[in-house]
C-alpha cells in the first residue's frame, strides 16, 4: 500500500504518474520529487518497497507544500484579497471571473451553471 | 511580465515626496492623487490616500496587507447596479 502525504497512489500506475494525485504535485515536481529520493519514474506504485516509499515521503515533506497545508495557503491569499477590498477581492467574493476575462458571455467556469433570469423574454428564432 | 526588477516599483514621485514630507513631520493629511497606478510601498502604511476612480476621490486608508498593491485596485471605476428589468431597478434603487 502507498499512502502518501494522506493520499491512496493508484497501484497500477508509473511512480511518476502516481504522484500527481496528491494536491499540489504535477508532473514537473513529481520528477523533482523522484530524482531526489533517486527511484526510478517507471517504477509501478505497488512496487515501491516500503523504503523507497519512505523516502518519496521525506522528498515531499522537505520541499514541498502539498493537500491540506497547500489549500488552507491558497485560500489565505483569497481571503486577504477580500480582506482589502482590492478589485480581485471583490471578484473573487462576487464569483466572476478575476483576471480581465469577458463575462458578457463565457466565464462558465468560475460563474457556475447559468441561471435563469426571471421576466427574461425568449427571442422567438426563425 | 513583471516589471524589471533593476527598476524598483513604480511610484509617481511627486506623491512620494508628499508622503515622505508627512512622515518626516509625523503629520496625517488625505492626499488626493490621480496616480491609481504607483505601488504601495511601506512608506504609504497608515495613511489615507484619496484614489481618483474617474469620477471621484476615494479614501482609502493604507495597511500593511496592501502593500505591492497598485493603488487603483482600491478605488474601482465600474458602477454596476443590475440588468435592466423592473426587478433590477428596484434593487437599484434600494442600494
Amino acid at each position: 500500500m502507498a499512502r502518501i502525504a494522506g493520499v491512496d497512489l493508484p497501484r497500477e500506475k508509473r511512480v511518476e504518474i502516481g504522484l500527481t494525485y496528491i494536491y499540489g504535485i504535477g508532473r514537473t515536481s513529481a520528477r523533482q520529487i523522484l530524482e531526489e529520493a533517486g527511484v526510478d519514474p517507471n517504477t509501478r506504485v505497488r512496487d515501491l518497497s516500503d523504503e523507497e516509499a519512505n523516502r518519496l515521503r521525506r522528498a515531499i515533506d522537505a520541499g514541498f507544500r502539498v493537500e491540506g497545508v497547500l489549500r488552507a495557503e491558497v485560500s489565505r491569499n483569497i481571503k486577504r484579497l477580500m480582506d482589502i477590498g482590492s478589485y480581485r477581492g471583490v471578484r473573487h467574493r462576487r464569483g466572476l471571473p478575476v483576471r480581465g476575462q469577458r463575462t458578457s458571455t463565457n466565464a462558465r467556469t468560475h460563474k457556475g451553471k447559468r441561471r435563469a433570469i426571471a421576466g427574461k423574454k425568449k427571442v422567438p428564432r426563425k | 511580465m513583471p516589471r524589471s526588477l533593476k527598476k524598483g516599483p513604480f511610484i509617481e514621485e511627486r506623491l512620494l515626496k508628499k508622503i515622505e514630507e508627512m512622515n518626516g513631520r509625523g503629520e496625517k493629511r488625505v492626499i488626493k492623487t490621480w496616480s491609481r497606478s504607483s505601488t504601495i510601498t511601506p512608506e504609504f502604511v497608515g495613511h489615507t490616500v484619496a484614489v481618483h476612480n474617474g469620477n471621484k476621490f476615494i479614501p482609502v486608508y493604507l495597511t500593511e496587507n496592501m502593500v505591492g498593491h497598485k493603488l487603483g485596485e482600491f478605488a474601482p471605476t465600474r458602477l454596476f447596479r443590475g440588468h435592466g428589468g423592473k426587478l433590477a431597478d428596484k434593487r437599484a434603487r434600494a442600494r
